[in-house]
């Protein structure tokens, strides 16, 4: 309480009223709260409105779901948990293969004697830009997954 | 008695979490099992729709056995565990389509506590009731989202402003201070303000 009583008045005043309505206030405490409210009309007003306040909501609680979702809970969970293992999966199959018929197909291109040079060019210059970028994002994304303290909870 | 069955809980909490950080399932199925309705509540009072807070407190939990490596035993798993809610919360309730599909949602997710309905059997006064807890779920949903939290936190999970510091990691003083600037919105939205 001693890092309350050292506080600003009006900080003091609203820790003391938050304190009250919730029962942690101490018996010198409720003494100077008392007081305080007894010296101004205009706290004891806000005083009232706020006790109200805790009535209303007191007489409230959160809806209960039917029983039947905590009996499926675990289920759903662990359903999600596979889900994002396939997908983890089919991503870098994906990836592969992707991978592997585009390099085919530029190095065909490549190979091919018909071909103007620029065309060439072109393909080879798509292909080495593709692949730093890819090689870019994914670095980045490794770098800033490495520092951030809540990388798995935002995206 | 109490204190060692609490220690005996804390004791099974960290052999749990261990177990489950290096991948055991079953150990975080456990987990979840013991905290998968405190999570659902955390979502609900933030989000206000039961089928979203389904969906996000189950996200957490999936995203939580995906970080399991940042997963401390010697530290509370639901103080783990609720960030992640409550980020995943935030997110949904940024996103301006969620936020709309949320407005057009007319299921309540606040109830009166069982003994105020019992005690009630006047049709007038059991109308009036309802229509007071449709004016504090609306009011409660126009908070701002922080407020709305420890408010949440504290009057219907029925935390000290201690337990609700170290959850959110913020002084004692913030917490405080929050939940004033929401009673006291609370109770202008209720139309009680000056």
């Amino acid at each position: 309480m001693s890092e309350r009583e050292a506080l600003p008045g009006d900080e003091r005043v609203r820790q003391l009223l938050m304190s009250a309505l919730d029962g942690e206030l101490t018996g010198r405490e409720r003494q100077e709260l008392e007081s305080l409210l007894n010296a101004d009309s205009s706290l004891r007003d806000e005083w009232d409105r706020l006790t109200r306040v805790k009535e209303v909501t007191q007489s409230m609680s959160l809806r209960k779901p039917p029983d039947e979702v905590w009996e499926d809970y675990w289920a759903s969970v662990y359903s999600r948990l596979e889900r994002g293992i396939a997908w983890i999966l089919v991503s870098i199959g994906l990836i592969v293969l992707v991978s592997y018929g585009a390099w085919r197909g530029v190095e065909e291109l490549i190979a091919d004697a018909g071909l103007p040079w620029f065309l060439k060019g072109a393909i080879l210059a798509t292909t080495v830009g593709l692949v730093v970028l890819f090689v870019s994002v994914l670095r980045e994304k490794l770098f800033v997954r490495g520092r951030d303290p809540y990388k798995e909870i935002q995206r | 008695m109490e204190i060692a069955l609490a220690e005996e809980r804390i004791e099974s909490e960290r052999a749990l979490v261990a177990r489950a950080r290096s991948g055991d399932r079953r150990a975080f199925g456990e987990l979840v099992n013991r905290y998968m309705q405190r999570a659902y509540y955390a979502a609900l009072g933030l989000i206000g729709s039961h089928e979203d807070a389904l969906d996000l407190s189950q996200e957490a939990f999936a995203r939580a056995f995906r970080a399991r490596a940042s997963l401390d035993p010697d530290r509370p798993f639901y103080a783990w565990l609720y960030q992640i809610v409550r980020r995943l919360c935030f997110n949904f309730l940024r996103d301006r389509s969620t936020r709309r599909r949320r407005l057009d949602e007319a299921t309540p997710w606040l109830v009166q506590e069982a003994g105020v309905r019992a005690a009630q059997s006047d049709p007038a006064k059991i109308a009036e009731r309802a229509e007071l807890r449709a004016m504090v779920q609306a009011a409660i949903e126009k908070l701002p989202d922080r407020e709305r939290e420890v408010l949440v936190l504290k009057e219907f999970e029925g935390l000290r402003y201690r337990e609700i510091a170290e959850l959110l990691n913020v002084p004692i003083g913030t917490v405080m201070s929050r939940l004033y600037y929401a009673r006291k919105d609370l109770a202008e939205h209720l139309g009680e303000g000056s």
